[in-house]
């Protein structure tokens, strides 16, 4: 008996044991998704997912959708040129230390290598730019990451395109300008950034400080601390402001949160502007018709309306919608998911081009960025016609100086209700500059001279 | 200078010129401490009878109103949903008693505290892996719409809140101090071999607290949840329990209260008027700050039991 039960507590602390290391273990763990066997003839492409934890909700879209896209051009095309896509996700929780994990593990797998890393997190993207030019790997951090890297000549290995957040926070400004009737009104107003108090949320403050100070509006800044589950404090400040505009630069659970908040001091939806981080379905949903009103930032449609869609709901679905719309299908951070796969595959493409068709090295598809002319043609043979605007990369200007969109909620789906608002180049370039010149310097860095790249 | 004007003598000019604003964030405070009482109240139940630190109490949380959630997304209505998840989460009372608590009776405290982390993943890979990890809308058809009361302007959805989590409190007084089964709590709680010796189960008694805690946390989810849209980020609600513990005490319900409303009140003066001077975003380690002050003098919290040792 007292072996009996000397066993069964040894065996429960070793459960309890397992229990503990197996959901630590959970975290940063790799799955095939694939082509199981890595052939000599396959392009690997690492996938940093995070379909578990504080900001499943977002990242699981964003997964859905760059994964679908590679799975049709396996399907439908036999991959880009004869060349099969192989791909991995690594689960890391948008931990940025798990992040760094999975990226360190992936990088040499395939036979070429990781040819490019997708981070999907500002957090990753600071960790890996230093370790792309050892690597010899780029990073695309589209729409997110530090901006300072949309300079090619000191960030040869970073692509921040197709727009970056001082170039929406500029967007921003120039539409709540026109709101107001003209830039010139923008005078004494005040505009307040409810930010995530991380890397991400604080990318946008130098841009909109330089453009209070240039027209003359008063910025309030109130942080929020991860992950933002309450925030009364913050918008009973906004009460005591009464800011006129209020752009939301938040990501997982403080976007729901700051739109039931904002609604419970009857704030204003329509001069809630949130970055397009904030403003996908998920954001919107839990706060019902609450949310009616809420706009927020984007550099590419919403909804399933695309010939691209049509294509992955026959290909990869069989033509059934509800299986579609479990994977997220057509909402806002799967069709950023998806755009981000067009992207890598046509920087491959490109690639391909000048170094053959084979898998490329991650030196070779670096070169397929900077040189990605994504014409409005090429976007209509790929399905995408009007669904986001050219970009063309070069050796100076890795942004492609991306407009950006505004769309709004309706309470069943986001509608576009502005034009493709320009950014403010004139005042973003010169502090992109600045900012790359000064890392450059911290981190004796060379920039390139563009003139004499092929 | 500027900054010593900012810092002790411009909140409190602000605070006499508005007093209407002054009196909406004292009362927006206390009702977002009651929420935060709501989660404490889970972990000072378990403690109170078996001593045990329960880490996975913020996870019981997300775990139960998964549950709820997805239950309803399954066709349930919600009066039928949450006896369902009830009875659930009574139901894993008994598994945490049958499969973690009962091989592991004698051992040292921390142990169980490890095993409560283990819980911890577990239950929110069961509830990630059951559910889903999507957000899910909650809607309760409680009003989100603010309430003017003599210029204050109050949420009526946390006032509600806040009359569910008296009517909690008061359940649970009732039961503590009422019942048969209530006395046989707090005279485990006070000591567990004297209980023992007159043949009061220890083992029954854990399976009652771990489903009244798993009860509370069905409602501190609900209430969360309906804030948030129900999804992990809940289990996180637990990090905002624990100031409210260590100011309480981790043995007294009223504790919980108290504790919740003093750190709700604290953290939004603090942050509506102290954070602004110090660069914002203060009130999550101003709750903790405030918290370790009270541990400066009663090591023991507010309301907790006064520790004596003899040798």
């Amino acid at each position: 008996m007292a072996f009996r039960n000397g066993l069964r507590r040894g065996m429960s602390g070793v459960l309890a044991a397992a229990v503990v290391a197996g959901g630590l273990s959970v975290a940063a763990t790799t799955t095939l998704t694939g082509t199981e066997a890595q052939a000599a003839d396959e392009q690997f492409i690492p996938l940093l997912v995070y379909r578990t934890g504080p900001y499943a909700p977002n990242g699981i879209p964003a997964a859905n959708g760059a994964l679908d896209y590679y799975s049709l051009i396996n399907e439908r095309d036999g991959g880009i040129n004869g060349v099969t896509l192989a791909f991995e996700e690594c689960e890391y929780r948008y931990d940025t230390k798990l992040g760094v994990e999975c990226y360190e593990r992936l990088k040499n797998q395939g036979p070429t290598g990781a040819s490019i890393v997708m981070p999907l997190s500002t957090g990753v993207t600071y960790q890996l730019n230093p370790r792309a030019p050892v690597d010899k790997i780029p990073v695309h951090s589209m729409g997110y990451g530090q901006t300072a890297a949309s300079d090619g000549r000191v960030f040869p290995w970073t692509f921040t395109f197709p727009t970056t957040y001082w170039s929406q926070a500029s967007a921003f400004i120039k539409f709540v300008g026109a709101q107001e009737g003209g830039m010139e009104n923008l005078a004494g107003k005040t505009i307040v950034l409810v930010y995530h108090n991380s890397p991400y949320g604080k990318e946008p403050i130098p841009t909109l400080q330089v453009l209070a100070e240039k027209l003359g509006y008063t910025l309030e800044l109130l942080p929020v601390d991860h992950p933002g589950q309450e925030q009364r404090a913050t918008w009973l400040q906004i009460r005591k402001i009464r800011p006129d505009w209020t752009f939301l630069w938040g990501w997982g659970v403080m976007n729901q949160v700051a739109l039931k908040e904002a609604a419970a001091i009857a704030y204003d939806m329509e001069r809630l502007i949130g970055v397009w981080w904030s403003s996908s379905e998920s954001d919107v949903v839990p706060a019902g018709d609450d949310a009616i009103g809420y706009r927020g930032g984007s550099f590419h449609s919403p909804g399933a309306g695309f010939p691209l869609h049509d294509e992955i709901l026959q290909t990869l679905y069989g033509g059934d919608a509800a299986a579609a719309a479990e994977k997220n299908f057509g909402e806002v951070l799967y069709n950023r998911g998806l755009l981000s796969s067009v992207y890598t595959t046509e920087a491959i493409r490109t690639a391909q081009a000048k170094y053959g068709n084979r898998p490329l090295t991650g030196a070779e598809v670096r070169w397929g960025l900077e040189n990605l002319d994504l014409t409005e043609e090429r976007l209509a043979e790929l399905g995408l016609a009007g669904f986001t605007p050219p970009v063309k990369i070069t050796c100076e200007d890795h942004e492609g100086n991306g407009p950006v969109i505004i769309q709004q909620w309706d309470g069943q789906n986001w509608n576009i209700v502005s034009d493709w608002i320009e950014p403010m180049q004139d005042v973003v370039r010169p502090m992109i500059e600045a900012a790359a010149a000064q890392y450059a310097e911290e981190n004796n860095i060379t920039p390139r001279d563009c003139s004499q790249e092929m | 200078m500027e900054f010593l004007w900012d810092f002790f003598v411009a909140p409190f000019l602000d605070m006499i010129e508005y007093p209407v604003f002054l009196g909406e964030v004292a009362i927006s405070g206390l009702l977002t401490g009651v929420m935060y009482s709501l989660v404490a109240l889970g972990f000072v139940l378990i403690f109170k009878a078996s001593q045990v630190f329960n880490f996975a109490q913020g996870a019981m949380v997300l775990f139960a109103a998964l549950t709820l959630v997805g239950l309803m997304e399954h066709g349930l209505p919600v009066w039928g949903a949450l006896p369902v998840t009830a009875l659930i989460m009574v139901g894993l009372a008994f598994v945490i008693e049958r499969g973690m608590l009962r091989p592991l009776i004698n051992q040292p405290p921390i142990t169980l505290f490890m095993a409560t982390i283990g819980l911890t993943f577990l239950l929110e890979g069961a509830g990630e892996w059951a559910w889903g990890s999507n957000v899910k809308a909650l809607d309760l058809g409680i009003p989100n719409s603010p309430v003017d009361v003599g210029g204050m302007l109050l949420n009526e959805f946390d006032m509600i809140a806040a009359l569910v989590a008296a009517v909690l409190v008061a359940v649970l007084a009732l039961l503590f101090q009422h019942t048969p089964m209530g006395r046989a709590l707090r005279a485990v709680a006070d000591d567990p071999q004297a209980a023992l010796s007159l043949g009061i189960s220890l083992r029954t008694i854990w399976i009652i607290v771990w489903s009244v805690a798993g009860i509370v946390a069905i409602v501190a989810g609900i209430m969360w949840g309906a804030k948030s849209g129900v999804q992990f980020s809940l289990s996180l609600i637990a990090l905002k329990a624990l100031p409210v513990l260590i100011l309480g005490g981790l043995t007294s319900v009223p504790g919980a209260i108290v504790g919740g409303l003093i750190i709700g009140l604290g953290e939004k003066v603090a942050e509506v008027y102290w954070g602004p001077v110090i660069g914002g975003a203060i009130e999550n380690w101003f709750a903790y700050m405030l918290a370790m002050l009270v541990l400066m003098f009663r090591p023991q919290g507010l309301f907790g039991e006064k520790i004596i040792e003899r040798v």
